[in-house]
Formats: C-alpha cells, sequence, structure tokens
C-alpha cells in the first residue's frame, strides 16, 4: 500500500560512534544516500529491523544538519539491543518524523535558553541546542547544564568539552553523581546543582532526564521564581504507531506521540499524573 | 420504503451475495451469534445481538501491514495490497453503526489508516432495528436511537415482513434491480413506537452522563471508588475485544520462512504491558488500567471529539464481563445522586 503511514522506508545506519559504555549514536541515510527527512527538533522517529522490533527515539542532531540523522541510543531493551551490536552499512527501517517538537522558531526566538538534562536525556536536546549554534543571532545566552551517572556517562562529552565549552555566549555546566578519579567538576545531582548555580528567572528552560529528575528540576526551578510557562520537557511513554492512533501513549486528552512529546510544564498539569 | 415477505429472505440475501460478499448474523456451532459469510441456507440469526461486535469488518483482529525479507545487511519491503473486495454488513444494529462513526474518528483523522479507510469505503451497512431490546441495552444513554439505527440502508421487521429504507445513495444503488415491493410507512412507525416503549423502559437507559465529558479529568481522576470498583477485575481483556469502539492495537512480527509478516493486532489498556517500557511503567497496578478504559470512553475521547462518548451501550460488556464488572456500574458510582436510583 502506497503512502501507508505505517509503512517504513528502508535506511542505512553510516557511522556508529561509541559514546558511553551503554550509549551509542547511530548516523542515518536513506538508500540514496541523503538525509531522509527533515524535521524540528525535539522530533522523533520509528527505527526498526524486521524480526526484532520498532521503537521510537528522539532524533540527536540537529535540522540544521543537511547530511544525515543521528540517534544516541541507550542500550536497554530488545530492539536497542540489537542496535548496540550492528556495524555501519546495516540497513533499518525509518519512519517519521512524529511529535510536535520544541518552538525554536516562535515562544523559543530571542530568548535566553538554559538546558538542563540528565544522562540520556542530552539527547533530545542536542538537537535543539545545535540548532540554537547554528542560529546564534536568533537567541540570547545560552547555558547548559548537564549531569550524569560518572564522567563516562556524560554523553556526547567530546562535543561538549571541544565545542561547547569554547563557544562565546554559551556556558556549560557539568556535574556528575558521585567522586570520580580524574574529575575535578561539580559533584551532585542535578536538582541541586541548578538551585546553586542560580540562573536568572527570565530564562527559557528545557529540562530532559529520567521522570524523578525532571520533577526535582521543575521544583528546583519554582524555588528559584521560574513560573511552569518558561519551562518545557519533553516525554516518553510506549508507543507503537506514532499517529495518535494505537491508544498506548494516551495521557488524559492527549497523546504524547502527536500531541507531545514536547510540553510546556504548565500544560503538563491540565494531565493527570500517568506519566 | 421497500418490502419482502419474511419467508423469502433468502431471496434477498441471495441476491445481496450476488453483488458482493454479504455478511449476517448467523449461529455458530457454539450457538453464538457472529457475522458471518453467507452462504446458500444459513439462517439469520434470531439473536439481539453478536457476540463479537461488526468491528472486526473494518479494523480485523489481526491484519497483515507489510512484509520484509532479510538478506544479510540488506532488507527488502514487500508491500501488501490495499483490502478491495467490497462487502454487505446486513443485520447491524444501531449501537453498533454508531461504533463506526466513532472508529472513524480515530482511524480516518490526520494521517488516516490507509487500511481502514480501504474497508470503509469498501463496506456496505444494513442496519436493523433491535425489535425487542434488552435489559443490557443503553445505547439512549448516548443519544442512540434503536429506532433509528441508520447505515446506508435501515432495515425493520414488522408485520412478518422485513422493510428496507435506503439512506444513503450506496443504499439506493444496493437495492436496485433486487425484486422489492413498494411499502408505505404504517407498519415501520408503529414498530418504532414499539421498539422506543420498551428502551424508555430499560433499567440502564435511565444513566445520566451528566458527571462525565470532556472537561470531567479533575473531578473524575482522583476518585477513591476507582480503587474498589477495579479490585475485582481480573484483566482479561474481554471487555475490550468485544466492546465495538476500543480500537488500541499493537504491532508485532511473525517470521515465516525467509519472510518477516509485521501485523497489527488489538490490544488492551487493560493489560499490563500494554505501557510497559524498558524504563518503567505508568500504570502499575489494574487500578491505573481500569480508570485509563473508562476515562478514555467517558472523558478523554469526548474532549477530543465534541463530546461524543466513546461508548455506544451495546451492552457486551454487561453481558460477558466474567467479575460483572462494566461501564454502568462505572458510571453508576461515579455519576452522582441522578445515578444512584
Amino acid at each position: 500500500m502506497r503512502n501507508e503511514p505505517l509503512i517504513p522506508m528502508i535506511a542505512q545506519v553510516t557511522d556508529v560512534r561509541i559514546d558511553t559504555p551503554d550509549v551509542k549514536t547511530f548516523r542515518v541515510v536513506g538508500l540514496d544516500g541523503k538525509k531522509p527527512f527533515t524535521h524540528i527538533p525535539g522530533q522523533c522517529a520509528m527505527l526498526s529491523m524486521p524480526g526484532v522490533g520498532e521503537a521510537l527515539f528522539s532524533i540527536t542532531s540537529s535540522p540544521t544538519n543537511q547530511d544525515f540523522l543521528e540517534f544516541s541510543i541507550k542500550k536497554c531493551g530488545c530492539v536497542t539491543n540489537w542496535l548496540h551490536e550492528i556495524e555501519p552499512g546495516q540497513q533499518i527501517t525509518l519512519r517519521g518524523p512524529y511529535g510536535n517538537g520544541f518552538p525554536v522558531d516562535t515562544a523559543f526566538r530571542g530568548q535566553d535558553m538554559l538546558f538542563i538534562a540528565g544522562g540520556i536525556g542530552l539527547a533530545p536536546l542536542r538537537s535543539v541546542i545545535n540548532y540554537v549554534r547554528d542560529n546564534r543571532e536568533n537567541y540570547g545566552q545560552v547555558d547548559i547544564v548537564y549531569g550524569a551517572r560518572s564522567k563516562d556517562d556524560l554523553v556526547d562529552y567530546p562535543e561538549i568539552m571541544e565545542q561547547w565549552c569554547k563557544e562565546p555566549g554559551l556556558s556549560v555546566h557539568l556535574t556528575i553523581d558521585r567522586e570520580q578519579e580524574g574529575w575535578d567538576g561539580h559533584v551532585g545531582f542535578v536538582p541541586n546543582y541548578v538551585k546553586e548555580l542560580g540562573f536568572d528567572v527570565h530564562k527559557t528552560a528545557i529540562i530532559c532526564g529520567p521522570p524523578i529528575m525532571i520533577k526535582f528540576t521543575l521544583s528546583a526551578l519554582q524555588e528559584l521564581g521560574f513560573d511552569k510557562t518558561q519551562v518545557y520537557t519533553t516525554m516518553e511513554l510506549k508507543m507503537k504507531c506514532g499517529l495518535g492512533k494505537c491508544g498506548r501513549c494516551n495521557i488524559g486528552t492527549k497523546y504524547v506521540c502527536k500531541d507531545g512529546p514536547v510540553f510546556r510544564c504548565d500544560q503538563l498539569d491540565e494531565l493527570p499524573d500517568e506519566y | 420504503m421497500k418490502k419482502i415477505e419474511k419467508k423469502n429472505l433468502s431471496v434477498l440475501f441471495e441476491a445481496l451475495a450476488a453483488k458482493a460478499a454479504l455478511y449476517i448474523p448467523a449461529d455458530n456451532a457454539a450457538g453464538q451469534s457472529q457475522f458471518t459469510r453467507y452462504e446458500a441456507g444459513m439462517t439469520l440469526s434470531e439473536k439481539l445481538n453478536t457476540a463479537r461486535s461488526p468491528k472486526d469488518l473494518f479494523f480485523p483482529q489481526i491484519e497483515n501491514l507489510v512484509d520484509f525479507q532479510v538478506f544479510g545487511k540488506e532488507i527488502q519491503v514487500r508491500e501488501r495490497k490495499a483490502p478491495e473486495e467490497d462487502f454487505i454488513l446486513f443485520g447491524v444494529r444501531g449501537c453498533d453503526c454508531k461504533s463506526f462513526e466513532i472508529l472513524d474518528k480515530v482511524f480516518l483523522s490526520e494521517p488516516a489508516d490507509g487500511y481502514y479507510a480501504a474497508r470503509r469505503s469498501h463496506g456496505i451497512v444494513m442496519t436493523l432495528a433491535c425489535g425487542a431490546p434488552e435489559e443490557t441495552c443503553f445505547c439512549g444513554v448516548f443519544g442512540i436511537d434503536p429506532a433509528a439505527p441508520g447505515g446506508d440502508v435501515s432495515c425493520y421487521f414488522a408485520e412478518d415482513a422485513l422493510f428496507l429504507q435506503p439512506l444513503t445513495s450506496k443504499g439506493e444503488a444496493l437495492l436496485e434491480g433486487i425484486a422489492l415491493e413498494e411499502a408505505g410507512d404504517e407498519a415501520v412507525e408503529a414498530e418504532k413506537t414499539s421498539i422506543r416503549r420498551i428502551a424508555d423502559r430499560l433499567p440502564l437507559n435511565q444513566l445520566s452522563t451528566e458527571a462525565f465529558g470532556g472537561d470531567k479529568t479533575k473531578t473524575l481522576f482522583d476518585r477513591p471508588e476507582w480503587e474498589t470498583l477495579a479490585k475485582s477485575c481480573i484483566g482479561c481483556g474481554t471487555c475490550t475485544f468485544v466492546c465495538p469502539t476500543c480500537q488500541c492495537y499493537d504491532v508485532k512480527e511473525f517470521k515465516a520462512g525467509d519472510t518477516v509478516q509485521r501485523f497489527r493486532c488489538w490490544d488492551s489498556c487493560m493489560y499490563s504491558d500494554f505501557t510497559m517500557m524498558s524504563a518503567g511503567q505508568p500504570r502499575p497496578t489494574q487500578k491505573e488500567r481500569f480508570r485509563q478504559r473508562f476515562m478514555h470512553k467517558l472523558v478523554y475521547y469526548p474532549a477530543n471529539n465534541e463530546g461524543l462518548f466513546s461508548c455506544v451501550g451495546c451492552g457486551r460488556c454487561v453481558a460477558k464481563c466474567p467479575i460483572h464488572m462494566n461501564i454502568a456500574k462505572v458510571m453508576k458510582t461515579l455519576g452522582g445522586a441522578q445515578n444512584e436510583k
């Protein structure tokens, strides 16, 4: 059936980069060698291997990257275990992009941006961060707070140290959960670090990480004086279709796959606490 | 209005079956009424409604979506043809006919589901008014009139005849060339009055929807009664499978030799693995799963569809739930004073 949204295209993985002991980043292009589709930062796509399964992942690369899509994927289930075994040249199936994405060209325009990520939560934020870096004139000061269990678990570490940390107008604040040899940076959980850093309350904040980290970080920002209307997050629920039909990612009146995954935190108040 | 003598029903069925694949409610060996492909000699079930709803015909329980072949690192896609057989559903009750409208809003909203859309465009619906609605019926709660069941052709049994009223051009075309008598409205009008008189007296038809609707998430979600309502639920999913409006599905794969068939199948929000992720389980107990099913039908769906509830009061869950829990009990418990009678 032509144009049936559930039928994927074939794509190929051209590069596999090891980011942490359990995170790899996959570079994906179409069979013609070109980027398969354009997207908005924060949107997702369905990747699958026939015989293994299909799963939804956030697109890690920025739309300003004209050549390929990238997905940073943590090894934690059937499909991700298989992906972690593959080599460049492997074909996969791909459909998307799905979801609303971040309002990078509307609400975020002209704003000072505060990105707060925990662990693999940096994956969807990297798309926005690099989009903002590539359209620097449209945004104000950029702060990035990023935490992980250990220094080895910080995803995209070389890109952070070699590019983000050296860029004017962009401040990176890294933290790890526990003391570690060879680490002279901050130690402690992200929500506390955010409070210690004490950001200007006029910034637009985006939080992504484990649900518990999102909840505590939102409280920390509110303690600093942030309003929920200034804070965005991106959610993850089990999904099968990506089209708002299979019913799995339904929370209250919303379907995370099409009405999300990006929500402003005051919008979350309208939803039952079931995510 | 047209009519045909009841004793000549098989003549009508033969004529319809000559035009397209015909499905009628017929009793199977176990004595259950099911929509069955018509064959000569088959008789129409006398039961009020089929055990399973006719949603199967538009949204089959299992449907192959696409085939893949894998050669080393390469994948080949073999697309399947869209369903293209014309078919006629005869004997659909008013409640089930309304369920198609509810399913349409999910599957035909953009981006439309191609498989469902193809079946919808190839299907002709001939409804049949319920002569005697039963005590499990409560379609009236959701504004459905069992005496005006809708579809492409509405049918009525009255005075030992089947009366047929085409309602759409598709219905008109279907009846063309079939030997039917012209008939007046009187017999059908009398039958409608009789049906409505029965329906109005049914106990469940007195339920009120006032406490439910798109704006009721805050008032209903945290009600303590969910705990007791869900306590006896064994999570078998029977309610979901017999429900004409439940439409959640899973996408799975089957390895057949060197081919991987990707198919979708019905799923249930009553099952624990419905929302289970490697990252966690947002609905950890049966209480949350049970609540989701009823909140979706009575609050979330109406919020997204101009107040339309995702229940048609067919009563299948009332009849089939092994622990006798159902949406009518949920509405009685949470529906306020007017439902406590």
